[in-house]
């Protein structure tokens, strides 16, 4: 227990560094998922195009390689972030392209009447996604953009290929001290499962308080 | 108020409207009935323009129905519709249902969309399911919300899309009174039904479609007592009772 107890400090910004790329990431990829998953079923045709080149792109790269290719190619053209912003980008467009697959689902189960009831009272495309469509939508899809959200967790632990700390690459710079790989890596995965079952409780609470009635 | 000028309309190569021509004057019921088919459905969704018809014109109220965009959402704030299937919003409650148009589309304050919404509801009868979900609700019951809906817009014509259809026998009576109200204060309607009950009571015109087309139209005692086409004897020899 040792090499856990002796670098609490350590582990513990490792923590604090996943939550806060998992928290700002979850955000930013709820709000890319929206915004592409709307884009996906306009009745423009370019726009659907660029959804769906975007979903495309994405979800069919592998997120440490975008990572690595956002650190590394970017600063050749002069553009740089902060390791920890860079990181937050990368991952919060790769999980919104899962994000507006999951949310385009849910659009495609609120029933064609309705958006057809809130046109006929005179509600522009856009009122009718705010108010009537995307309420729906999402309420029928919390369970899977949870599950979403616990990849997302998982995926964090990739920043570190690019130089963030956050809890692997702590758990990892501990272990090159303490050299316990068992112990540390064991602490940091109940870490992460702490973590996970925190995402799903709450994803599970908030699909039954927002259930709608049928 | 309303004009159809040879509106023609196909589903692929399906021809659903065929030159249809129709006139409706404010304050008029106008009751469309014919068989499964023969386009009286897409005739009314065509007029807000949840169909978009291939040829032919349509006038509200004397100006031509818009294309999409903002326009053609407040000529369709004008135009009160009543589906087959009710189509209340399922995450509202029976009075946000009804509040909502009022205050996204004609910016009414949250405090005067209540009141008038309530009224709405106790005039259709079920001021007291106001705070329930539209599923907390009988098929009778929803189908007077969604027309309670329709109404908080001031609509300049109301049209009904086999309104009883979806309903129980028991309940499709405490929707057609509502109509039949509606009609007796002068509202503008264009309704399709399978009620001829209806269209005996309320209707001052009725048309009969078949194939797409308009075959006939009249009073509603020239058409029950002595239809002139065939094929307006032999539906109605179908469906009104021995």
């Amino acid at each position: 227990m040792n090499a856990l107890t002796g670098h609490l400090s350590e582990l513990g910004h490792g923590v604090v560094t996943t939550v806060e790329l998992t928290v700002v990431t979850t955000i930013a990829a709820l709000l890319i998922g929206i915004i592409v998953a709307i884009l996906r079923i306009t009745p423009v045709p370019m726009l659907r195009g660029i959804g769906l080149v975007y979903v495309e792109v994405l979800q069919n790269l592998p997120l440490l390689a975008l990572l690595v290719l956002f650190v590394f190619a970017l600063p050749q053209i002069g553009i740089t972030f902060p390791l920890f912003t860079s990181a937050a980008i990368v991952i919060a467009c790769y999980e919104g392209a899962y994000m507006a697959e999951a949310i385009r689902a849910g659009i495609n189960t609120v029933a064609v009447g309705q958006a057809e009831a809130a046109r006929a009272i005179g509600l522009t495309f856009s009122q009718s996604l705010r108010h009537v469509i995307l309420p729906q939508a999402l309420r029928a899809v919390i369970q899977p953009i949870g599950n979403i959200c616990i990849a997302l967790l998982m995926n964090t632990s990739l920043a570190a290929a690019v130089g963030v700390v956050e809890l692997t690459q702590a758990a990892n710079n501990v272990n090159l001290v303490e050299a316990q790989p068992i112990e540390v890596f064991t602490g940091a995965g109940i870490a992460y499962m702490l973590m996970a079952l925190i995402i799903g409780f709450t994803t599970g609470r908030l699909e039954r308080k927002l259930a709608i009635v049928r | 108020m309303v004009a159809v000028r040879q509106l023609n309309k196909w589903f692929g190569d399906h021809h659903v409207l065929k030159d249809v021509d129709l006139e409706v004057a404010a304050g008029e019921v106008v009751v469309v009935v014919g068989p499964s088919g023969s386009g009286k459905s897409t005739l009314c969704r065509c007029l807000n323009r949840l169909e978009v018809a291939g040829q032919g014109s349509i006038d509200i109220d004397g100006r031509p129905l818009p294309a999409e965009g903002r326009e053609l959402a407040r000529l369709r704030a004008d135009v009160g519709m009543v589906f087959q299937s009710f189509n209340l919003f399922g995450h509202r409650t029976v009075l946000e249902n009804v509040m909502l148009g009022p205050t996204k589309v004609r910016r009414m304050s949250k405090s005067e969309a209540r009141a008038e919404a309530l009224a709405l509801l106790d005039r259709v009868g079920i001021r007291d399911k106001a705070d329930n979900y539209p599923a907390e609700l009988s098929g009778g019951q929803q189908q007077r919300a969604a027309i309670a809906r329709a109404l908080a817009m001031h609509p300049k014509v109301m049209l009904f899309d086999e309104p009883t259809s979806a309903l129980d026998p028991e309940m499709v009576n405490e929707v057609l009174d509502v109509m039949v109200s509606l009609a007796a204060e002068g509202m503008t309607m264009i309704v399709v039904t399978h009620e001829m009950g209806f269209a005996r009571r309320a209707a001052d015109r009725v048309i009969f479609m078949d194939d797409g087309r308009i075959v006939e139209t009249g009073t509603p005692d020239e058409f029950f007592s002595a239809p002139r086409t065939e094929r307006a004897r032999d539906f109605l020899s179908k469906i009104l009772p021995h």
